[in-house]
């Protein structure tokens, strides 16, 4: 498994976030590499790289890329999504603060992939210095031609609202309104911002095609599962000695992982992790061997999602834990489809009323009863998302939420 | 009210470039909006129908984007904006202690603006610096690892 970093490889070295400091770390070498390169050859790179979306669906990026109708003779846009908002993810500010020429080269190189002349990259309106730093290296690379001819860049600043990481969301706000989520289909690929066909990345994403054409498709496969190429930036926080950005091989276990963040904090005992963000269904201390690519997770009966990884040792409460994270879905919820308005809102009533210790007895199964009708009713993933944790916790500690309720 | 409501000469210009780097002019909303709060401070009915009538909006589209998003302020805020997350990392962090301590210090509630018009005080949802909880964002900038101590610091030095 490796250790070499690559995604993380200028996190200490500040003077890489000037473009003259990341070309001498050979910078823009593979953007040097892919001119050369027919875009479908860059695209079937992509494609046998098993590189996979790693801002939360982890659809293959190849074969998104595909999806642009051939010969459409309009403008194909590129979206950079750094909307960053899932709980306890934080590695894409790292990628925009600490190395944020690495990602305009993943644009060139993706642009000219899907034949894009316009590029955007949505930054959560809350992210003011990973914004600056990043709007300066767009700056200096205008400067120095390498966007402005062939590629123009547009940094966009959002306004709050998580929804607007959902790709649909991000597109109605890319386009002045509210971030409302889009019926699917037409997929953005073939209909996407503005009316023209889109293809939608993370930051992370992108920032790995310039290692995929500079070391080759098969090199990044290796590093990784056999249906995941490459690494990723675990974001590990909570009850664990040493929070931070981890990257490794996504063939790396949960357990591996909070070893290599320094072990279980608190009282040293693990109670549960979540894997993946906020959304994850949680994972007891028994489900830890697994490996941390998107078909393990899927196995283990979670999610990989971003990849944000939320350490609990045996002094959290579980239904405390439920209620924060019940009270953000009901706040972040945009209110476009009534199973997901309406059941937010009650869940986070219903939890709200358990901690506090006026809980019902059949609150808990009214809870989970709600939540499973609600499932894969709704126009965009948000609501599954809130479900995973609604009904994992519930199921996975039902006797420390049963113990708050009055008998 | 409605009379001081208008953009420079130079900020107009500013709009006119912002819309016409979008394929859609309605695109450049969002930063224009933002724009608007830099400068009235807030973003208040007047100021919604003013911007409305910059992209040939209805100010009901405008209303409704306003208030969908959480950065725009739709009453007076304070000199300085004072965001403690709350969400999950920061919660297992102590995030409630750190709020508590928070509301003491400065007398008012989460919501509230103090009475002398120097602190907003808000509690949110994940700002994603979850490696250093708890924390909070005051104004542009990320404060980190916060203890009550840092916090007075912090609290004291804005004015």
């Amino acid at each position: 498994m490796t250790t070499e970093p690559i995604l993380s490889r200028n996190f200490d070295r500040p003077a890489a976030r000037t473009l003259a400091g990341y070309r001498e770390t050979g910078g823009y070498g593979a953007w040097a590499r892919a001119q050369e390169m027919e875009p479908a050859a860059i695209l079937e790179a992509v494609k046998a790289s098993n590189l996979r979306g790693l801002g939360g669906a982890g659809f293959p990026t190849g074969m998104k890329w595909s999806f642009i109708p051939k010969g459409h003779a309009g403008p194909v846009y590129l979206v950079v999504n750094a909307d960053e908002g899932e709980p306890g993810t934080f590695k894409d500010r790292y990628l925009l603060e600490r190395d944020p020429h690495a990602l305009i080269e993943g644009m060139l190189i993706a642009a000219r992939a899907i034949r894009s002349a316009l590029g955007f990259v949505y930054i959560r309106g809350e992210y003011v210095q990973p914004w600056r730093v990043f709007d300066a290296a767009v700056r200096e690379a205008y400067d120095a031609g390498l966007l402005g001819r062939g590629l123009d860049v547009i940094v966009h600043r959002g306004a709050g609202a998580y929804i607007c990481g959902e790709e649909t969301g991000l597109i109605s706000s890319l386009e002045g309104k509210k971030g409302w989520p889009k019926v699917k289909p037409p997929f953005p690929a073939i209909k996407g911002a503005f009316g023209q066909p889109t293809i939608v990345n993370n930051v992370e994403t992108l920032c790995c095609v310039p290692h995929i054409v500079a070391r080759g498709a098969a090199w990044f496969a290796g590093l990784g599962t056999k249906t995941q190429g490459g690494t990723r930036m675990y974001s590990v926080s909570g009850r664990v000695r040493r929070p931070g950005v981890y990257e490794t091989s996504v063939s790396i276990t949960l357990r591996q992982l909070i070893e290599l963040a320094g072990g279980v904090a608190g009282t040293g005992r693990l109670k549960a992790v979540v894997p993946g963000g906020g959304s994850a269904p949680i994972l007891t201390a028994d489900e830890i061997d697994v490996t941390m690519d998107v078909d393990g997770l899927k196995a283990a009966g979670s999610m990989i999602g971003s990849a944000g990884v939320v350490v609990m040792d045996e002094s959290v409460s579980i239904p405390e834990a439920l209620l924060v994270l019940a009270r953000f879905y009901a706040h972040e919820s945009c209110g476009q489809c009534t199973p997901c308005r309406e059941s937010t809102g009650w869940i986070y009533r219903m939890v709200h009323r358990i901690v506090d210790g006026h809980g019902r007895k059949e609150d808990l199964d009214t809870i989970l009863d709600v939540a499973r009708r609600g499932a894969g009713t709704t126009i965009c993933a948000f609501y599954d998302g809130a479900v995973g944790p609604y009904i994992s916790y519930i199921e996975k500690f039902r006797a420390e939420f049963e113990a708050l309720i009055p008998k | 009210m409605s009379a001081a409501v208008a953009f420079s000469p130079e900020q107009l210009a500013e709009v006119r470039r912002l819309q016409a780097l979008y394929p859609d002019r309605r695109g450049a909303l969002l930063p224009v909006l933002h724009m608007a709060q830099d400068t009235f401070g807030w973003i208040s009915l007047d100021v919604e129908a003013y911007v409305a009538g910059l992209f040939d909006l209805s100010p009901a589209h405008v209303h409704e984007v306003v208030t969908f998003y959480t950065l725009y302020f739709r009453q007076p805020k304070g000199r300085h904006v004072v965001a403690v997350c709350h969400n999950l990392s920061c919660h297992l962090a102590g995030a409630p202690d750190i709020l508590r301590h928070v509301r003491e210090r400065l007398g008012i509630d989460v919501g509230e603006t103090s009475d002398d018009g120097r602190v907003t005080l808000q509690s949110v949802e994940c700002l994603c610096a979850c490696e250093a909880a708890p924390m909070m964002q005051v104004d542009d900038r990320y404060e980190l690892h916060l203890t009550p101590e840092t916090v007075d610091r912090i609290l004291e030095e804005l004015r």
